[in-house]
This record gives structure tokens, sequence and C-alpha cells, in this order.
């Protein structure tokens, strides 16, 4: 099983990657950019077949070390 | 005061660090590397500057998670003191010894020059030697050094005594044009709830000496020594 990580900043995160990229694309002639977030994306190939079991695990990493919660959310999806 | 200096692949502060330990307490740090080797019994430990597993994830997500940092956590529940600079500030809050994060420069850039800190309190065992309002002199060197945490927790802080650090003018004043990161509240230091824990981004063990182009960080050392004699 596949397991898909988004780690994003939070809500009312200053985001001054984003805010560059944001930029660029303005700067690029991309009009009507109105805003812009990064974050990042996480494959893991996981040996569980049961997919609950595997979402708290993925659950677990997340708080564990993926993600710092005190200014990231993160989103999990998984693939059978 | 017997101190243990704590290296992981990717520190590279920590000659500078034991220096300035030297040069205040007449003695060589203990050199701890941070898997598979016993942290000895000091009563000091410093998480030193660098960039400890390449940056990786997160500055310090990966440090925070080294074999010896378990201990190193348990060691700063009892009441030893931890002083975490710079890449070391990062994996404590990383840790959850210290609250908040270091987040990426507000200007993208890293930051490398002398800034001005003003000493918010004067409180053993780091800051003991300066007076409150002091303005010392020290350096940067960091690309993630802006302090972050929410509203409650910055209140909670300020509150309770516990931001030791900010950056300010030569002068002491405070304003977006001193503030080299972006730092919330212009926030250079902080300690944990018990005072034992102190983390900052500035290096105060490159001015210990007049070659280094000034002594303003050896206060911190001194009062350390002072603080924490055997």
């Amino acid at each position: 099983m596949k397991a898909k990580v988004h780690v994003t900043l939070k809500n009312g995160v200053l985001d001054p990657q984003g805010k560059a990229i944001g930029n660029a694309l303005t700067g690029l002639g991309f009009a009507g950019v109105s805003g812009v977030r990064q974050g990042k994306y996480i494959e893991i190939e996981l040996d569980e077949r049961d997919a609950a079991k595997a979402r708290a695990t993925v659950e677990k990493m997340c708080k564990t070390l993926l993600a710092n919660t005190v200014i990231e959310n993160y989103r999990i999806d998984l693939d059978a | 005061m017997k101190s243990a200096i704590v290296v992981f692949p990717g520190t590279n502060r920590e000659r500078d660090m034991a220096l300035a330990l030297r040069r205040a307490t007449g003695r060589d740090p203990a050199i701890v590397w941070h898997s598979g080797e016993a942290l000895p019994k000091v009563d000091l430990i410093v998480l030193p500057g660098g960039f400890a597993h390449g940056d990786y994830l997160r500055c310090g997500a990966m440090a925070a998670h080294s074999p010896i940092m378990a201990e190193v956590k348990k060691r700063a529940d009892r009441g030893v003191t931890v002083l975490a600079v710079c890449n070391g500030f990062q994996a404590a809050c990383e840790a959850g010894m210290l609250p908040g994060v270091l987040m990426p420069n507000v200007c993208l850039q890293f930051v490398c020059r002398d800034v001005h800190l003003r000493v918010e309190r004067s409180v053993r065992p780091f800051t003991g030697r300066y007076n409150a309002g002091t303005v010392i002199r020290v350096p940067v060197a960091h690309h993630d050094g802006n302090y972050y945490a929410d509203k409650e927790t910055l209140d909670r802080l300020e509150g309770e005594g516990r931001v030791i650090f900010r950056y300010s003018a030569p002068d002491g004043t405070l304003g977006d044009a001193h503030n080299p990161n972006g730092s919330a509240r212009h926030i250079a230091g902080v300690v944990n709830a018990k005072g034992n824990v102190l983390g900052m981004m500035p290096h105060p063990e490159d001015l210990v000496d007049p070659v280094m182009g000034g002594t303003d960080g050896l206060g911190l050392f001194q009062g350390l020594a002072e603080s924490l004699a055997a």
C-alpha cells in the first residue's frame, strides 16, 4: 500500500517561499495570481494491507516526524 | 563546571563552542557523538550550531530524533542546564524541549552578520552576568531563524518572563529594521518553563576573545561557569 502525505503550512502562518513563488509567477507574466502556498509531498510504501491500520501508522508518522504540527497540517491519502 | 557538546552528522560549530567553554571554565568539554556514545555526567549540555543531518525535512527535525536526544531530554527534565544555539535551538524546538519553531528567514536568504541583542532578563544560569537592558553584539549565521509560535504561546512566554534575548538596535530600540529574520516579537532567545534550557539563534560563542572582534558573548559562558560551578 502506498501512502501519499501532503504537508502544508497552517492558515495564518507566514510562507515567505510561497510569497516568493507568487512574485516570480507574476514577474513571468502570469496574471491573476492572488496567492501561493507551498508545502511538501511525501510518498511512503507500506507493507501493511489493512487501510485502517496503515492510516493509523502514517498518522503517527506525521505527528512524530513528517509534520511539525506547530505550523503544519497534513493530509493522508492511501492507494491500495 | 563540566560540560558536554553533542555532535550530529553535519554539526560544524562544536569547536567554536568548545573554545568558548574552555575560555570560561578552563576545562575542555566532552565532545559526544549523537549515536552509540553515552552522555557523561555533566552540569551543562550544549546543542551546537551546524546543519545536523543536512537539515533534511525541517531544520533540526532529524536531530530531534537522534538516539542521544532522549537522554538529553531526560537530563533537562531533571534540571540539567542545556544551551541550544542556532541549529541546536532548531533541534530543541523540534524535540519539544522549547516551544515554537524556527521558520525560514522572511528575506529567504542566509543571513551571516553581527546583530545586536537586548538582554531582556538577567537570570541564572544564563544571563546573570549581564544587566537587563544591556545590548550585546554577536553574530548570526542561519537561513531558518525566524521564530514562530502562536499568539497564546508568545503571550505566555512574555508573561512568564521567558524571552531572554531580542534583536534590537545598538541602543536597544526594537524594530523590523533590526530583526534579521522576521522573528515574532523580535525574539532571539527563549527559555523553557523551568528556566534550565535556553535556545537562541545568535552565536555568543563566536565573540569571546578580542581576536574575534569582541567579547560580548563571553558573559554568557562566564555566567554559566559561575552558576554551575561544581
